[in-house]
């Protein structure tokens, strides 16, 4: 990406937290410099973002940085966050060690050189290790199968 | 109490079998992550963080402190070995320690950073014990105006932490510090930013923050390009460094840790700065400036003394004033506030067991670091062999679990998800996480003091600069922020992080 580019994102990005932050703590009481209500400091601070933002797409591509190159690996993307949105969605139902073999699974695939049978022992052997590490080891309490299992 | 029955009661703490186990399997932990590219102590103490929950607070920091410094050790050997640096501060190690080993040198090269870093880590550790209590004792004087001031200071210095542009890592901060504000308002009780979700009643979880930030970006970073890491590592041999290499590191070793005790107590990148400073120190003092940079023993000594004894003193802003040096640090804050500790000049005070039992603790760790590695270095190189493709499931695997645990809410887990591609993609766009983090764990604070030294001094504004000790803290802020804008030290900066590695 080009530096220019990447500086004009990068303050749009900050003028857009910044702005919500402001015309939320609105809503909120704002107070006084005596008395700050809750609105006050992310009143002050969302101001300061989107100001600081507004700087870094107007003229911060003065400034050089060392962004790391490379494209987007989108299939990487979408299956590791995909295998943390998983986790989050089984972890009740399924209990621990579906639910962690799923996740495992679907992450290992983010790697172009897992292929399916690879995939799966990488997923059997991480749920095996993490049983030990945090089940046996640690005796965390959590249900290893879940209440949507027949058994 | 006095200082000898104060470190009695530390070894006392230290040396129970327990904690010994735990500082064991920290330091273990912390060299295995060392090693391992492509994860940081960061990601790692965010994602075990949440089992210490059950553990005795002192016992918590006891193996989370280790997963810190073992990580300083192993990230050394991995830059030695194959001219990798598992640890941004390593870098410089590399430079001479991997020429040693292509020399066939390797044994003389991990013993001199070893040896080094053992008895840089230990005069640390005094050091710490002396200079800890007298700040402590000072910082107890100090009133919502003079923590106020700190935690900007905290915070301007945490630019340092970031490679390129200041003025994006000004935003990560202030993005930082509003995240910081999401939940119930401390005085009002009014919730903010909450989006109507309950769980978000009492903030976001910062485990959430540092695990997406730091594990999950560094994932997606790393699987941009996947590359085959042939790792050619032949037998280390005679590890024992002969009398001559003995000589040529006294010296560096004895200056590497007084400057990196110096330097380590900085806030922001005093850690880094402290290994790059000692290597140049030693190349000018050298007789034979030449050899650096072609395997100069006391290229590896120095700067590896200087980061050990720099990641020990990082601790006396934690223990004494509650500020974090670094995104490490800035976990540990929170780590004692799950287990119900306010960091900060109470904590020798109220808890002398847990304070002086931690710096002891470092003292046993450094000692049991010096024997896992170099004897077992063998272990360690097989370790390097694990490819990614296997490495990073089980990062993804183990910061849900560890993310989960904390809460048993999926709600933690999701926000993981949210931080992990915010943090993604303003890494590609020029923004490093660190300052963010930072000023998301001191957001709370930084508005409570402020908030508070206003309602004393009757709303008047001017009371951070009217108080000393405050209005030096705000000059040492504007000073930083001076320096890191100055076009001469933005340079030196890029240097510094030309060779960084996930922190």
């Amino acid at each position: 990406m080009q530096q220019a580019l990447r500086d004009r994102l990068a303050g749009l990005v900050f003028v857009g937290f910044g702005l919500a932050f402001a015309l939320g703590a609105l809503t909120y009481d704002v107070g006084s410099t005596l008395r700050m209500g809750p609105g006050y400091f992310p009143l002050v601070l969302g101001g300061l973002l989107v100001v600081l933002g507004g700087v870094i797409a107007v003229r911060g591509f003065v400034e050089e940085d060392a962004a790391p190159n490379g494209a987007a690996p989108w299939r990487a993307l979408f299956l590791v966050l995909g295998a943390v949105v998983l986790f989050g969605l089984t972890v009740r139902g399924l209990g621990l060690v579906p639910s962690i073999f799923l996740a495992s699974l679907l992450s290992a695939f983010a790697s172009e050189r897992t292929g399916v049978v690879g995939a799966l022992v990488i997923a059997a052997g991480l749920t095996a290790v993490c049983m030990l590490v945090f089940v046996v080891a640690l005796s965390l309490r959590l249900p290893l199968f879940g209440p949507w299992l027949p058994f | 109490m006095d200082l000898i029955g104060s470190l009695g009661l530390g070894f006392e703490t230290a040396l129970s079998p327990e904690n010994v186990f735990y500082c064991f399997v920290g330091v273990l932990l912390g060299t295995l992550v060392g090693v391992l590219p492509g994860i940081g102590p960061t990601a790692t103490i965010a994602m075990l963080l949440p089992i210490t929950f059950s553990f005795e607070p002192v016992t918590a920091l006891i193996m989370l402190a280790g997963i810190y410094y073992g990580a300083q050790y192993g990230g050394s050997t991995t830059a030695i070995l194959i001219n990798l640096p598992g640890e941004s501060s390593a870098a410089v190690t590399a430079i001479d320690g991997h020429e040693m080993a292509r020399a066939g040198r390797a044994g003389p090269a991990l013993a001199a950073a070893a040896l080094g870093s053992f008895f840089a880590g230990t005069v640390a550790t005094l050091v710490v014990v002396l200079f800890a209590p007298v700040l402590a004792s000072i910082a107890l004087g100090f009133g919502s105006a003079e923590f106020f001031s700190l935690v900007v200071v905290g915070l301007i210095a945490s630019i340092t932490l970031a490679r390129g542009s200041t003025l994006k890592a000004l935003a990560m901060i202030v993005l930082g510090l509003l995240f910081g504000t999401v939940g119930q308002d401390i005085y009002s009780g009014t919730p903010r930013f909450t989006l109507g979700f309950r769980e978000l009643f009492s903030g976001i979880n910062f485990v959430s923050v540092a695990v997406g930030m730091f594990g999950i970006a560094e994932i997606l970073r790393n699987l941009e390009d996947e590359k085959t890491r042939t790792v050619v590592v032949g037998k280390v041999k005679n590890l024992l460094p002969t009398r001559e290499d003995l000589r040529a590191i006294v010296r560096p070793v004895l200056r590497g840790t007084v400057l990196g005790s110096a330097l380590g107590v900085l806030p922001g990148a005093g850690h880094v700065l402290a290994s790059f400073a000692s290597y140049s120190v030693e190349k000018r003092l050298s007789k034979h400036p030449k050899t650096f940079g072609h395997g100069a023993i006391e290229g590896v000594a120095g700067p590896e003394s200087a980061n050990n004894a720099a990641a020990q003193t990082s601790f006396i802003p934690l223990l004494t004033l509650g500020l974090p040096a670094h995104p490490v640090m800035a976990l540990m804050v929170g780590a004692f506030i799950i287990q119900g500790i306010t960091p900060g000049p109470n904590v020798i005070v109220r808890e002398p067991a847990l304070f002086w039992g931690l710096i002891v603790s470092m003292w046993v760790g450094n000692l049991l670091l010096v024997l896992l590695n170099l004897p077992l270095i063998g272990i360690w190189v097989k370790f390097l062999t694990i490819p990614y493709r296997i490495l990073f499931p089980a990062i993804v695997a183990f910061a849900c679990i560890g993310t989960y645990s904390l809460n048993l809410n999926a709600f933690d887990v999701f926000a993981i998800v949210f931080f992990g591609i915010l943090g993604y993609f303003l890494i590609k766009l020029g923004c490093e996480p660190a300052p963010l983090l930072l000023g998301f764990i001191l957001g709370p604070l930084l508005e409570q003091h402020l908030r508070r030294a206003l309602i004393i001094s009757h709303g008047d504004p001017t009371v951070f600069l009217t108080r000393p000790i405050s209005l030096a803290l705000v000059i040492a802020a504007v000073l930083v922020l001076i320096l890191a804008v100055l076009p001469a030290i933005r340079r030196q900066r890029e240097v510094v992080f030309q060779e960084e590695e996930p922190v």
